[in-house]
């Protein structure tokens, strides 16, 4: 049966300064299921769905949305889709109530339908205890929904979601993916979705592979898992972290991600175990093959357009780990309110010389506030903190060098090119002539930031962003290192790029503190504290957390289950009491 | 059809009412329109004046006589000096040079003798020339106090002065020369410059840099619509502080308000929609804030302040700075204003102001309309 | 140390001057606007369009209408042959005043009596109803002095000798000409200074800067320095075109008049740093600019004399630092002033420099957002 296409591009070229950013894409979308719209950055997925809503004219080609010309009868192509943005387009000095509303007015959502449609929304998207607050006053998650929530309060029949889950927590994510079935299950809604998270790309019926501009590949997710099939393996070697053997093996195989209390594999091609010990440090491994995801298909076929390069990191200092067991960071009973809103309440937590230590948490749980609290930016209102023995907001500033810091919005200056933004750091450091220099080339390498060296950093993708503010961070070779979200919006083979370094680097006894929204990232780090409402919830390592979230129906729980389980028994301790 | 409008309408109700809601959010909108054009206009007002009074004089008489007393007492009466006697010229000059006195009136030694005799005698004025303005105010004043006594000792003769011409003056309009009538509503128009420009200059830039234009413009709304929303709610705002302006003019600084309130508010309106489409223009052009920032710093205030006629007559500038005041939207409402307030209706000053006016505004919500198309780019 | 601080020097100049725009704005518009304020503020009049109502029509009255149509300061735009036609043209702005001629001006005056010559005057803008007013003075007295003189009557027993001192011709432009290079400095560096911490705070990086090893100090003077160097380029830039294309004299020392440029750049930068420091958001920055850059202007004697304000308003003028940058550029530019006249608008200048920058400094860390 010839299904009628709701989306159809022929062709699509569209270029910005100079940069083919779409190159002839052509495709077709199927009404009544979820699409996903999947690449690394700068692959072209916001054009693409800027183009679809009419916002963008193509050089040339043609987009058909709902059988109309997207470009040329874009206000009614407007009138039957709902477009969400990336920054979920809400005014965030108006309530939830007045944002609903005014989208309500616009769309021309008639008078007698509203009461019930709001309702409606609000049930939907849990959202109707807090219709009187500000849009700006809601966690990341909660914005996600109201914006999602405008874009729905008139039915659309086509409705595009650009990047909606970034820089959400799990939990939110999980619900937004619940409300998004429900609208195509019951309402027959057609869903083009772009996300950086290659787990959500499994729950879409389609999907669509972007890289360069370019279209990779469409159909079903299992068309990409199911060639990998024979291909991926999980790895267990004793008295080994699995991040050295994951570390050992990086250039030895398509891809090893370290995952719960194994080491995942994929290999380039058809492979046994016998071929497998073979490997570098796996001849007493425990190998058992797994079954394949979409993830081993979108790294394999990405693999083969750009490669992946081992991290060097050589010239890191060679702590001596052993030495000092004495903690390098240590907090106690840390608080922080800003007026009456008690946004860190009394923390305590101690890191050691060498350990990737991670902080967990919804938005607003307080992660971001301890960072600032620790890196000096802001006073503790109580409680004690130390960093390297010190108090940095009372410390000689030279005390500050022992640090590097980056934060979620990757603080570069946009007008400066990126060699003079990697200079300019260096110097801050303290660095000049030869030493600079030597650190300039390194980071140029090391970061593959070569070509780009003339580029100004506001017009490189957020890949490279997020390579240049690591960079930054690392030029005057800290030997702690505090980062802020460092892969919100990242694409899963810049993130394992960053990771391998993050790895390299406690390796030679750099002290790593990390906030993170993606739970698998969760796995890299020695030990994890979740945090809620500014209290830490839980801290231990990774798989004792996981542990702790084991029942029977879900014996073996991802770190995903795990935090949401722990978020879940404390909001109900929270109400039962 | 009908539907169609309707929708409209409730597109720009949703509109305007959404400005209202983040203009009441962000206080620094009603400081901008409110707290500014007061804080402004009583510091001014009350500060800004041109009409010198108690002018610090030195008087130096070389050799003190019934005569020489006689002279300098009526320029020590005058409340246009404040006099006193230096002992030689030499202080006198320091005194000059150090910007302790505006001004020297020197009476040379032979000043009695010289009165009786038929060429009259010479009475010194020296005045510092940096400060032309004053200065010219200074010899004017003197001269004034001069004319007074050579009359009054005229008359206590029984002689009648002889002044072949006898200028006789009649100010129009503003009989007691008060600067403060022509400059309280000259800055009236000057801060509603400002604060028209100010109002609207960061908030398309915003809407940009906020994300919210892209979500705003993939709904049925139109252009126009966005444009109209925020015109309606700054123009709102913009009447509220030009009437407290308005106000404070009538009532705090006592300028008389000779034409019709009803068409100064008319002209007012005119005006604002100048302001605001200028400001927007900007805001447009920018797309930053940052920019759009220095923009507004760059070219509202100094040009409005120099270029509009407020205090620097524009028919003296040279024809090419004449013509570029015809593009300072200030320079046709301070004509307005000073006209409205001190001579009444006068039709044939107001309506090719408010015809310029017209296009002015017709012309910047020209370019922002054209240049804010339904697009990303 | 002093690397660091170069680097953060440079790196203020890059984000300063490297977008082509930027560049456009900092540099442009200050030249264009000296060259049209240069000749739009002045307070002299040329081309008085002016009405004349004779009703004597004698050779006497024609001699004195060839004094004003002699004089270049007026210019006959109408001859009127009845009064009411008066009303009209001063209302509409066409003339600024009318000189009306009596039916006996010549009689009176071959008679031996004062003659009264009426002028009326358009007094909307009372300031250049007076120097107008002026101007007609002057050229009544000329021709008493000429008509006594060919008439053989006694001069007045005392006659006004006026000279002024620093500027002969009480050429107005003098004056606010140096006044201008002032105003434009001070809106240049708040163009550089009242927005950049605002900026730097909305986009992150000024978080980035505080977890180096920068002092507060470092970054405020990394702040400073441009807007103090672009300052005094600026100023150079500007000081010789009023020289050199208004041919304005500078009469005075020009290490006074850079100690003066530097010590007022001191302080507007540090006033700019300061609303800087203080606004969370850029639209706070531009609006606490104004706040400061409308009250520095207007209450700064440019247009209107100090002395001319009421006492309160003169004790907030102290704060005011273009107030004491005017003085000085007045008194070196005209008056050949020196250090020693100068001390007293010098150290009011550092002062507030001092205060304004250390606040700013201590804003920089302690300011919660």
């Amino acid at each position: 049966m010839e299904t009628l296409a709701i989306l159809q591009a022929a062709d699509l070229v569209k270029t910005f300064a100079g940069r083919r950013v779409l190159d002839g894409v052509s495709f077709t979308i199927r009404p009544g299921v979820i699409t996903g719209l999947i690449g690394p950055d700068g692959a072209g997925k916001t054009t693409l769905m800027r183009l679809a809503a009419g916002l963008l004219v193509a050089d040339s080609g043609s987009i058909h949305a709902l059988g109309r010309d997207s470009t040329l009868d874009s206000l009614s192509v407007q009138a039957l889709m709902g477009y969400m943005p990336q920054r979920f387009g809400l005014y965030e000095d108006l309530s939830v109530q007045e944002n609903l509303q005014l989208y309500a007015d616009l769309q021309g959502v008639p008078e007698p339908e509203r009461a019930g449609r709001y309702q409606e929304l609000m049930h939907m998207t849990g959202l109707a205890a807090f219709t009187g607050r500000l849009a700006g006053r809601l966690s990341g998650g909660m914005k996600q929904k109201l914006g999602l929530a405008c874009t729905l309060v008139r039915a659309p029949e086509l409705l595009l979601l650009d990047e909606p889950t970034v820089g959400v927590d799990p939990v939110s994510r999980r619900e937004l993916w619940v409300i998004i079935n429900r609208l195509v299950q019951e309402q027959g809604m057609s869903v083009l979705i772009s996300t950086a998270y290659l787990d959500e790309a499994e729950r879409c019926q389609e999907v669509i592979l972007m890289h360069e501009g370019k279209i990779l590949m469409q159909g079903a997710p299992d068309r990409l898992s199911a060639p990998m099939t024979g291909r991926t393996w999980a790895v267990t070697v004793l008295d080994k972290k699995l991040r050295d053997v994951q570390a050992e093996l990086t250039g030895h195989v398509v891809d090893a991600l370290v995952q719960g209390d194994h080491v995942r594999l994929v290999t380039a091609k058809n492979s046994t175990v016998e071929a497998l010990r073979a490997l570098p440090g796996l001849e007493s491994a425990q190998i058992k093959a797994v079954a394949p995801r979409f993830e081993d298909g979108f790294i394999d076929m990405l693999r083969a357009k750009s490669s992946l390069r081992r991290t060097r990191l050589t010239d890191m200092p060679a702590l001596n780990v052993a030495a000092d067991s004495l903690p390098v960071i240590q907090v106690e009973q840390l608080k922080r309110s800003f007026g009456s809103f008690r946004a860190v309440d009394g923390i305590s937590f101690q890191v050691k010389r060498g350990e990737i230590f991670g902080l967990l948490g919804a938005n607003g749980a307080g992660k971001s506030t301890t960072f600032r609290m620790l890196c000096g930016l802001l006073p503790a209102s109580s409680g004690s903190l130390r960093v390297a023995g010190l108090d940095l907001r009372v410390a000689a500033s030279t005390a500050r060098s022992r640090i590097g810091y980056m934060s979620q919005k990757f603080s570069l200056y946009g007008s400066l090119s990126v060699t003079q933004n990697l200079e300019f750091f260096a110097s801050a450091y303290g660095l000049s002539g030869q030493a600079r220099k030597r650190r300039l080339i390194w980071a140029l390498d090391e970061f593959e930031l070569e070509k780009q060296a003339d580029q100004l950093s506001s017009d490189m993708s957020l890949g490279y962003k997020q390579r240049l503010a690591m960079a930054c961070a690392l030029m005057h070779q800290p030997e702690i290192l505090f980062l802020d979200e460092p892969t919100s919006g990242v694409d899963p083979l810049a993130r394992r790029e960053f990771w391998q370094r993050i790895s390299a680097l406690a390796r030679s006894g750099v002290t790593v503190l990390i906030t993170t929204h993606f739970m698998e990232e969760a796995e890299y780090c020695d030990r994890l504290a979740i945090m809620a409402a500014g209290r830490i919830l839980a801290m231990d390592e990774p798989a004792a957390i996981k542990a702790r979230a084991q029942t029977l129906e879900n014996p073996e729980p991802s770190m995903e289950d795990a935090f949401i389980c722990l978020v879940q028994q404390a909001t109900q301790m929270k109400d039962s009491t | 059809m009908n539907n169609i409008r309707g929708g409209a309408r409730m597109r720009l109700t949703a509109l305007v009412r959404k400005e209202f809601l983040q203009i009441r959010r962000d206080p620094s909108s009603i400081a901008i329109a409110f707290l500014m054009p007061f804080f402004l206009l009583v510091l001014f007002g009350f500060g800004v004046s041109l009409d010198a009074d108690h002018l610090p004089v030195a008087l130096v008489a070389e050799s003190p006589s019934l005569d020489t007393a006689d002279f300098l007492a009526s320029l020590e009466g005058s409340h246009y000096f404040a006099a006193h006697y230096a002992r030689t010229m030499h202080e006198a000059e320091q005194d000059l040079r150090s910007g302790k006195i505006n001004a020297i009136v020197h009476l040379r030694a032979n000043f009695a003798a010289g009165l009786r005799q038929n060429d009259g005698t010479p009475i010194q004025l020296i005045v510092n020339g940096v400060d032309a303005n004053t200065a010219r105010l200074t010899q004017g004043y003197v001269q004034g106090v001069w004319a007074n006594w050579l009359a009054r000792r005229a008359q206590s003769r029984g002689q009648e002065l002889q002044m072949p011409v006898q200028l006789v003056q009649r100010v129009w309009y503003n009989s007691e020369v008060k600067s403060r009538n022509f400059l309280v509503p000259g800055l009236v128009a000057i801060i509603m410059t400002l604060i028209g420009t100010l109002l609207t200059a960061l908030v398309m830039a915003r809407e940009w840099e906020r994300g919210t234009m892209e979500a705003l413009l993939v709904t049925p709304v139109t252009m126009t619509e966005i444009l109209l929303g925020k015109i309606i709610a700054y123009f709102t705002l913009g009447t509220g502080g030009m009437l407290l302006s308005v106000g404070l003019a009538v009532w705090l600084f006592d300028v008389p308000l000779r034409g019709s309130f009803w068409l100064l508010l008319a002209c007012s309106s005119l005006f604002l929609l100048a302001a605001l489409g200028m400001g927007l223009t900007i805001s447009t052009l920018a797309r930053n804030q940052f920019v759009a920032g220095q923009v507004a710093i760059i070219g509202t205030f100094l040009p409005a302040f120099l270029l509009s006629g407020f205090i620097f007559d524009i028919d003296s500038m040279p024809s090419v700075v004449q013509f570029i005041t015809h593009f300072i939207v200030a320079r046709y409402f301070v004509s307005i204003v000073q006209t409205l307030f001190m001579a009444g209706n006068v039709w044939s000053v107001v309506l090719p102001n408010v015809l310029a006016l017209a296009l002015l505004a017709a012309l910047f919500m020209g370019i922002t309309w054209k240049k804010s198309r339904k697009r990303l780019e | 140390m002093l690397i660091r601080l170069l680097a953060l020097i440079r790196k203020e100049f890059l984000a300063l001057l490297k977008d082509p725009k930027s560049r456009m704005v900092l540099i442009v518009p200050p030249l264009i606007q000296l060259l049209v304020f240069g000749y739009a503020a002045t307070f002299d009049l040329k081309q008085i369009p002016y009405a004349l109502y004779n009703e004597d029509n004698s050779a006497i009255s024609r001699e004195l209408v060839a004094a004003f149509d002699g004089a270049p300061a007026f210019h006959r735009v109408r001859t009127l042959q009845a009064e009411s036609e008066i009303t009209p043209l001063l209302d509409s702005r066409k003339i600024l005043l009318v000189v009306h001629i009596g039916q006996h001006f010549s009689a009176d005056l071959l008679s031996g009596r004062s003659a009264p010559l009426q002028v009326i005057i358009d007094g909307r803008n009372s300031n250049t109803a007076m120097i107008a007013l002026n101007y007609v003075s002057d050229i009544v007295q000329t021709y008493n002095t000429k008509w006594s003189a060919a008439h053989g009557l006694s001069a007045p027993p005392a006659r006004l000798e006026s000279r002024a001192w620093f500027n002969p011709n009480l050429e107005s432009s003098w004056f606010f000409i140096p006044g201008i290079v002032g105003m434009l400095t001070l809106v240049t560096t708040m163009l550089v200074t009242a927005l950049t911490v605002a900026r730097e705070r909305e986009q992150g990086t000024f978080d980035q800067l505080l977890v180096t090893p920068f002092q507060p100090a470092e970054i405020l003077l990394g702040k400073a320095l441009p807007g103090f160097i672009i300052g005094i380029l600026q100023g150079t830039l500007i000081l010789l075109i009023a020289t050199l294309w208004f041919h304005v004299p500078l009469l005075g020392s020009l290490p006074a008049l850079y100690t003066g440029l530097a010590l007022f750049l001191l302080s507007s930068v540090g006033a700019g740093l300061l609303i800087s420091s203080l606004a969370v958001t850029q639209q706070q920055g531009l609006l606490g600019a104004f706040l400061f850059m409308v009250p520095a202007v207007i209450l700064s004697g440019f247009s209107t004399p100090i002395a001319n304000m009421p006492q309160l308003v003169q004790t907030i003028t102290l704060i005011d630092p273009l107030r004491y940058f005017l003085v000085i550029l007045r008194k070196v530019f005209l008056e050949g002033a020196g250090f020693d006249v100068l001390l007293n608008q010098l150290w009011p200048m550092a002062l507030i420099g001092l205060v304004t920058l250390s606040l700013a400094n201590w804003l920089f860390r302690n300011r919660m957002y």
